[in-house]
């Protein structure tokens, strides 16, 4: 991952995880968190829903450090109901009313209400869960702390998108979702969304108004903030700008990421893009590697290339640093296969015409000022840069004839004739 | 949970090309009738391939935004979902016929409805129709009109004909206008010639495409004689020769569209409740008083 923000190491590790600078000197204070009755009311539902009597006792409720059921016999819908209250190494409290069981609750407000976040804000929904619990590292980190963090707010990396995730004192979490350029700006300077839909049209142009036809390219705009989202429209926006990259990062870390190489790509390519099969004639994969260096290094695509050349084979240049992984070779990647496919069945040929030393470096620097992006940036009169206008322009009339062929020579011997 | 995916061709070069797709997907969304509507594409992300496990629901519906069944309907679509044993036989079809097979996709391990293409459904006619209302601003216009039935014509596939010849035939019998033909890109009877196919001084000129683009908004408006080069733009109408020519541009982009993604849903089973009216309604042409 090509992180766009010179800052972005001071807040992140490489991996995006947050570091622990906040916690070194003083240890953040939880935030006090009243418990609201949508959580308590969903910790009787969840207790009835468990409640069968033909089954014996239900299962309690697990919360970080203790646990709630419903007394032997009791159903959690009824108004006289007792519950029993199980903290971790410590006796139980039975017979509480349901007032009882309240107060007991209000008490111990972080922890239900992150039971309530992620079981019943958040939901079950694989990708969407994992990418949320990642966020405040909900798998590694106690309930303390996160909220202790969440209350100075947490920052992660997405690509060239900074989550900032926050909690209300009623438990609830709420995120922003920016660009990375834009962390620490006012949200009043930004140009402020609330449906994540309308990420759509954010990612389809970048900042000079070009279509971006690779949402993983690192050239997203910014200026704008999605500010106070719930957990399931920060996902959105995330899905949105980055699609399915949270799935499939999803399906990485549990082991079952399904890789689609190279080779078995190409092979499976129909109707136009059949003949990209062709380009492998078992003569090695350099072409590959070059196919890589051009569209996945990190400065033109986000996604940590995962494909290689076949399972045995792996490719000779970097997959990049990305948070989330590519599998297979994208559709961009495909249609300019097959355009080099065709390209590459030419025979080289020698031409011969002449240039001076500096005309060749001056060839170099416009293909390498094109191929890296940089004509914009080269600046009109500064004719030390070989690939500025007039230089290009001054080398086009010395050699190009008028047919526009370099150094007069045809580009077909036959076109001579 | 019901889930509908709608899949796209897109595009790396036409930033539009996405829209009218997005536009539908807004529409139903707002109906509340899925518990979530996605988009996929062949070209843009997320790609066929990796759509479905973006997917939440247990119940999901596939309905491809294209003109006719052929090449992508029936190899490329199946193929990048992974759709488990496909056959085109499981859609029984003579071309036209296509509606639903129940079949695993095997990225997500789980049964998708796949549907057929918008482009051959019934209630295509209707929106084609309703394209002729929105662009002439008329919902009565028929009388004294002539309507053109466009499409690409045989390139790789007969059915992309036989989807503009069933619609236009449907609109001819219900006598609204007073000339319906079915003209092509590639083969005779040619759009080209569109004024020698009508003897009515206004035409309405239909494209059965789903997104605008190179066809729709340089091909057709160059080959009928719009304008001499699609830079310059065109009236609407345009005469050429003694005709009046109302070009609608790409049928997909009409709203009515949405009806035809429902429409698929619920022949396969789905649940819409009252979806259905709903987008009837509300994408109405207003009458004019």
């Amino acid at each position: 991952m090509a992180d766009q923000s010179p800052d972005a190491d001071r807040e992140t590790d490489d991996d995006g995880s947050p570091t622990e600078t906040q916690a070194a000197d003083s240890e953040p204070a939880v935030p006090d968190i009243d418990l609201p009755s949508d959580a308590f009311d969903a910790v009787l539902d969840a207790l009835g829903e468990r409640a069968d009597p033909d089954e014996g006792a239900p299962e309690p409720i697990r919360f970080e450090g203790f646990a709630v059921a419903v007394s032997g016999g009791d159903r959690a819908d009824d108004a006289d109901a007792r519950y029993v209250l199980d903290p971790a190494g410590d006796d139980p409290r039975t017979g509480l009313s349901e007032r009882e069981l309240h107060a007991a609750l209000a008490e111990r407000a972080p922890a239900v209400t992150d039971w309530y976040a992620f079981e019943r804000v958040v939901g079950e929904f694989g990708p969407r869960r994992a990418f949320l619990r990642w966020i405040e590292d909900a798998d590694g980190a106690t309930v303390a702390a996160r909220y202790a963090a969440l209350a100075e707010g947490i920052e992660r990396a997405w690509g060239q998108l900074r989550v900032t995730a926050r909690v209300t004192d009623r438990g609830e979490r709420r995120y922003d979702v920016r660009h990375a350029d834009d962390a620490g700006v006012p949200i009043d300077e930004l140009d402020a969304h609330d449906d994540p839909l309308d990420a759509r049209e954010i990612v389809k142009l970048d900042e000079k108004g070009r279509y971006r036809p690779l949402k993983t390219a690192p050239t997203l705009r910014d200026g704008w903030v999605f500010a106070d989202l719930g957990p399931r429209d920060a996902y959105e926006v995330v899905e949105t700008v980055y699609p399915a990259t949270v799935a499939n990062w999803h399906r990485e870390r549990e082991g079952d990421l399904d890789v689609t190489h190279w080779r078995e790509t190409m092979e499976r390519q129909s109707g136009i893009y059949g003949v990209v099969k062709t380009w492998d004639r078992g003569e090695g994969h350099e072409h590959v590697n070059w196919v890589a260096e051009a569209c996945c290094d990190d400065s033109q695509c986000l996604k940590r290339r995962e494909w290689e050349y076949d399972a045995d084979t792996e490719l000779d240049v970097d997959g990049g640093d990305g948070a989330f992984p590519c599998r297979e070779p994208c559709s961009v990647v495909v249609s300019a296969a097959r355009k080099w496919t065709r390209l590459e069945s030419e025979q080289p040929r020698t031409y011969e015409f002449e240039l001076t030393p500096s005309e060749k470096e001056q060839v170099e620097d416009i293909i390498d000022a094109v191929a890296d992006g940089r004509i914009d940036e080269i600046r009109e009169a500064d004719t030390k840069e070989g690939a500025n206008r007039y230089r290009a322009r001054f080398l086009r009339a010395k050699r190009f004839d008028d047919e526009g062929n370099l150094g007069g020579v045809p580009t077909d011997e036959d076109a001579e004739e | 949970m019901q889930s509908l995916v709608i899949v796209a061709h897109g595009s790396h070069l036409n930033p539009e090309s996405s829209a009218p797709t997005y536009d539908h997907a807004d529409t139903i969304r707002a109906t509340g009738a899925f518990d979530e509507v996605k988009t996929g594409f062949w070209k843009e992300e997320p790609h066929f391939r990796e759509v479905l496990r973006t997917v939440e629901g247990d119940e999901v519906y596939v309905v491809p935004l294209f003109v006719s069944e052929g090449y992508f309907t029936e190899q490329v679509i199946p193929r990048e979902l992974r759709l488990d044993g496909w056959d085109v036989s499981a859609w029984g079809s003579d071309g036209l016929s296509a509606d639903q097979a129940t079949l695993v996709a095997e990225d997500i391990d789980r049964e998708v409805r796949y549907c057929g293409p918008v482009g051959t459904h019934r209630a295509m006619t209707d929106v084609i129709v309703r394209r002729a209302e929105s662009v002439t601003d008329d919902p009565d216009v028929g009388e004294g009109f002539g309507l053109a039935v466009v499409g690409h014509g045989t390139e790789r596939n007969e059915n992309s004909a036989k989807a503009i010849e069933y619609h236009a035939d449907r609109i001819a019998e219900r006598d609204r206008f007073d000339e319906v033909e079915a003209l092509y890109m590639d083969e005779e009877p040619e759009v080209d010639d569109l004024p020698d196919f009508f003897e009515s001084d206004d035409v309405v000129l239909v494209p059965l495409f789903i997104a605008d683009g190179y066809h729709t908004q340089e091909d057709i408006p160059e080959d009928v004689g719009l304008c001499e080069d699609h830079t310059e733009g065109y009236d609407v109408p345009t005469a050429v020769e003694d005709t009046r020519i109302w070009y609608a541009g790409a049928v997909g982009t009409e709203p009515l569209m949405a009806d035809v993604v429902l429409e698929r849903a619920a022949d396969a089973g789905a649940d819409l409740g009252t979806a259905l009216d709903d987008v009837r309604e509300t994408t109405r042409v207003a009458t004019g008083d």
